[in-house]
């Protein structure tokens, strides 16, 4: 909002004016544009490629159970990540450094680890081992390469939510006789966690675009369930782009529920964490 | 230690071809996304209603979808269904060079979202009463603009510029699914020859990234310590 008052000076009737030619200029680039691609494609983009999506076992044979795999994947993903998250975070914010460095070292290696290598070696180690087999292998392959790294942005969140909150808090707890350890689980984490919770539902939106990379060790998810339709029907472009839409329309839901949640929470405790502090964390 | 010097004596080529692409990846989508973002970035804050609004809506949109399926479309739909290959005339072209040119486009496409979210904050950073001093003092929109706001807002923008770039070396694992030689491609070809060496393997490919990501994000940090406008 500050970013047009601090670049330009409001206009005024002559550089309206320059604006709205600007404006029509580009909408027509952009159109034509657009027309040039949609004509270039048009071989792929015809009705008939559309047709499988208007019967209803496209939906109930591909699309659905894809979006449930994906959506499966990511929530147990985000809960596991948010227990294992709240302990990592805690150990780092702990005073003994027994518990601290290795929480760190831990914390740092699994945030440069990216997801796709965690997910293939985490499938490879439960097939070798035979601990699960068929889609289990897959969904606890996915689960666990998102697992680690989300656990660890999750740690790091708590940690900047603790840091984020007023000095006072830890000054009473300890005046009133708490131990470090006391003060940080009953009066900083509850505050931290408060805080966290908008981001929680944020980092979901990471959690689902990540579970795309499922499709390297054959999960059930979305992606891969457009593929297989794809390679009946046919219509791989058409396809993938119903895919992407159903990305963006459950991820831009998600984003609506942080926010309403942020703005829910924040009367409720004194940290203050926005969603600059996690984009940064994930980026 | 048999098993390294086993890895390394069977897997060298491999694995220094795996950096080659790994960080050739990194560079040129780097660059990319560069480009692409700064142009995004520069709609997005523009005075022009339309140019403003799209800019949000190629944000938006790239955010939401993930990485994994515009790697896949590029080389699913534009490289397989379309056959829009640039290397196709080429006498000297390589079997990988089609799929390693959508990686890139992919990379690029989905981290100009990232690279122009950073931009952008990196303005929101300066307060509002820098460019009403600068004003207020007789500096015309130009000179405020390159003398007073840009420079705090370059420097506002370093460090989450330095998490995307971070970001992006980790993402062009994500080539792999299409076929590129790149590090996690080559550490699944190794699992899969040599089970029992398995959390070795890890161990080296998942230290080649703190390797890679490590000095980066320390140098990204200093930077923007070392350039921070004090306010």
């Amino acid at each position: 909002m500050s970013v047009q008052a601090v670049l330009f000076d409001a206009p005024g009737p002559k550089g309206r004016a320059r604006n709205r030619v600007l404006s029509i200029v580009s909408a027509v680039v952009i159109v034509l544009a657009l027309v040039g691609f949609v004509w270039g494609m048009s071989s792929q983009l015809v009705a008939e490629k559309w047709a499988p999506f208007a019967q209803p076992e496209t939906w109930t044979q591909y699309i659905v159970p894809g979006l449930m795999g994906t959506l499966q994947a990511a929530g147990i993903s985000v809960l596991l990540a948010g227990v294992l998250g709240i302990v990592l975070g805690a150990a780092r914010l702990s005073h003994n450094a027994v518990i601290r460095v290795p929480a760190s070292i831990f914390i740092e290696f699994f945030r440069a680890v990216p997801v796709l290598m965690m997910m293939l070696f985490s499938y490879y180690v439960y097939l070798y081992a035979g601990l699960f087999s068929g889609f289990m292998l897959t969904l606890a392959g996915v689960v666990t390469g998102l697992t680690f790294y989300n656990a660890c942005v999750i740690a790091e969140l708590i940690r900047s939510g603790v840091h984020s909150l007023p000095k006072g808090q830890r000054e009473a707890g300890l005046a009133i006789g708490l131990t470090q350890g006391q003060t940080l689980s009953t009066i900083l984490l509850p505050q931290a966690i408060t805080a966290m919770l908008p981001s929680l539902v944020s980092q979901l939106v990471v959690v689902l675009k990540d579970s795309a990379l499922g499709y390297m060790i054959s999960y059930a998810e979305l992606l891969r369930a457009g593929q297989t339709l794809a390679s009946v029907q046919g219509n791989l472009i058409v396809t993938f782009i119903v895919i992407g839409a159903l990305f963006v329309i459950v991820n831009w839901l998600l984003t609506v529920v942080a926010r309403w949640l942020e703005k829910r929470m924040a009367k409720r405790t004194s940290g203050r964490l926005d969603m600059d502090d996690l984009a940064a964390l994930n980026e | 230690m048999s098993g390294v010097t086993e890895l390394f004596s069977e897997y060298g080529d491999e694995m220094l071809w795996a950096c080659v692409m790994t960080i050739g990846l990194t560079v040129l989508s780097a660059i990319g996304a560069l480009v692409i973002g700064t142009i995004v970035a520069i709609a997005r804050v523009s005075p022009v209603p339309f140019l403003e609004k799209l800019g949000t809506l190629y944000v938006n949109i790239v955010r939401n979808t993930p990485l994994t399926l515009i790697v896949a479309f590029c080389a699913l739909g534009f490289l397989n269904t379309m056959g829009l290959n640039p290397f196709a005339g080429w006498k000297n072209s390589q079997i990988w060079m089609p799929n390693f040119f959508w990686g890139v486009v992919a990379l690029s496409v989905y981290h100009a979202s990232f690279v122009a979210e950073a931009l952008r904050s990196g303005v929101n950073t300066v307060p509002l009463g820098q460019a009403e001093a600068a004003r207020a003092i007789g500096l015309d929109f130009r000179h405020s603009l390159s003398e007073v706001i840009l420079p705090q807002a370059f420097r506002g923008a370093i460090a989450p510029l330095g998490n995307t770039l971070i970001a992006l070396t980790k993402n062009t694992t994500v080539v792999a699914t299409i076929g590129v030689a790149e590090a996690s491609y080559v550490m699944k070809d190794m699992i899969e020859q040599h089970a029992d060496l398995i959390m070795l393997i890890f161990a080296i490919m998942a230290l080649f990234f703190v390797i890679l990501t490590l000095p980066v994000g320390l140098l990204f940090t200093r930077w923007s310590q070392k350039l921070a406008v004090q306010r």
